[in-house]
This record gives structure tokens, sequence and C-alpha cells, in this order.
């Protein structure tokens, strides 16, 4: 699947996106399986509280099934307007 | 119901006219339009608007129409623009039209709320040496639970 970033998650891991293979089912095993990989996601995804997920472009929570997802992205909370 | 996101500049004289014209069957246009603040020092450079493209034209859809549905409405318009903008610019711009003006008004503050914290935008100051992403605020999310 596609794992997207923005704003400041972007700018800490790295990279705007990304493909990725995983056997996560759900955005929290995907997020633990991130963070083990390396220290910027480490230090991105570390307060979940500051973060944001969307998957296929809807709003959703860390506890959200991942199963059939083409596209998860992370974000911090909006701030539009 | 009209959604655009957009990186370039609008005329909000000329949307408002739009908007509003030829409606016989409405009583009342509200418009709000945001604009790029200056910060209290005075030095703010340029605000940079980030989205997320696949999903921003989704999200304010839904907003517009679940606003659509809550209050008697004629018709919806939401501007929001991304990119890199200055001081004074306008950052978007939302109107409702209705039969009568406390809906038009209502919905107007409900589409606001809930794009402030519901649609993928994210604001970047950048301000000399500085640049920092604007943090949401608690106000904001605590304004969507009246509705």
């Amino acid at each position: 699947m596609d794992v997207l970033y923005f704003a400041w998650v972007r700018e800490r891991i790295g990279i705007p996106r990304e493909r990725i293979e995983t056997s996560a089912k759900t955005v929290n095993d995907l997020v633990a399986e991130l963070r083990s990989r390396d220290p910027r996601y480490d230090a991105a995804f570390a307060d979940l509280s500051a973060l944001r997920v969307a998957i296929d472009q809807d709003l959703t929570d860390f506890d959200a099934s991942i199963e059939g997802a083409r596209e998860v992205a992370f974000f911090p909370p909006m701030t539009g307007g | 119901m009209r959604i655009l996101v957009q990186e370039p500049p609008f005329d909000f004289g000329a949307e408002a006219e739009t908007f509003a014209s030829g409606r016989h069957d409405m009583g009342a246009i509200v418009t709000f339009t945001g604009i790029v603040r200056d910060l209290a020092s005075g030095d703010l450079d340029a605000m940079e608007i980030e989205h997320y493209p696949g999903m921003t034209q989704k999200a304010l859809e839904k907003i517009a129409a679940e606003a659509m549905q809550r209050w008697s409405l004629g018709d919806v318009l939401v501007i929001h623009r991304y990119g890199r903008m200055t001081p004074g610019d306008k950052i978007m711009m939302v109107a409702t039209a209705a039969p009568h003006r406390k809906d038009a008004f209502e919905a107007a503050e409900f589409l606001m709320d809930y794009l402030k914290s519901r649609a993928p935008f994210w604001k970047k100051e950048h301000s000399g040496q500085n640049a920092d992403w604007v943090a949401a605020r608690d106000e904001d999310e605590a304004a969507l639970t009246r509705w």
C-alpha cells in the first residue's frame, strides 16, 4: 500500500510517500512496524495524540483495520480556514 | 454546491456576485473570507499551505453536503487555496444561500468550524530564518461539539 506523510510528519520522516508491503492488520500495527525501522519514524510517531490518520482518504482511528487499504496517510491535526 | 481547491488567487467580488445572482428564491447570502494575518511582531514573510490533494476535495464535498442536509440551503460555495501566500492575501471563502438568514449564518459557521479541523490543510508560517507549522487549537476542535 502507499503510505503518505504530510506537514511536519513528512519533514520528520524525510519523504512524502512510500510503498510498503506489510502484514499489519491495523493502523497501530503499521505504526509499530514503522517505528521499529528507523529512529526518524520513531520520532515522528512518538506521540500519537498529535497525529491523525486517513485510510483511502477518509479520516479514521488508529485501531482501524488496514486490510485491503490502498492508501494510508499520517498528518498532524488540520489547520485549514 | 461548488467546491474549489486551487493555488491561484480568486476574485472575491466576482465569486460572491456569481453566487448571489439569479437566486430569486433565496432571501439571504452569507459570505466568510479567511485572510493571511501578519504576526503580532509584523514580520510574517509568507504563509505556506500544504494539502492532501486526493482527500481535500472529497473532505470539503462531505462537509458541504452535510451542511446542505442540516440546513435549508439553496447553495454552498467553498474556495480554499494552497501554496504560498503573504499577509493580506485571501486564503479561502465560504458562501451560503438560504431562504432565511438564520440558516445561512449557521451553515456558514458550521462549514468554517468543520473546515478548520476536518479538511486536510496545514499552515506553515515563514518569518526571517524561522518556519513553524501552525499548531491546531483546542478551541477549534471544541467548536465542533456545538453542532
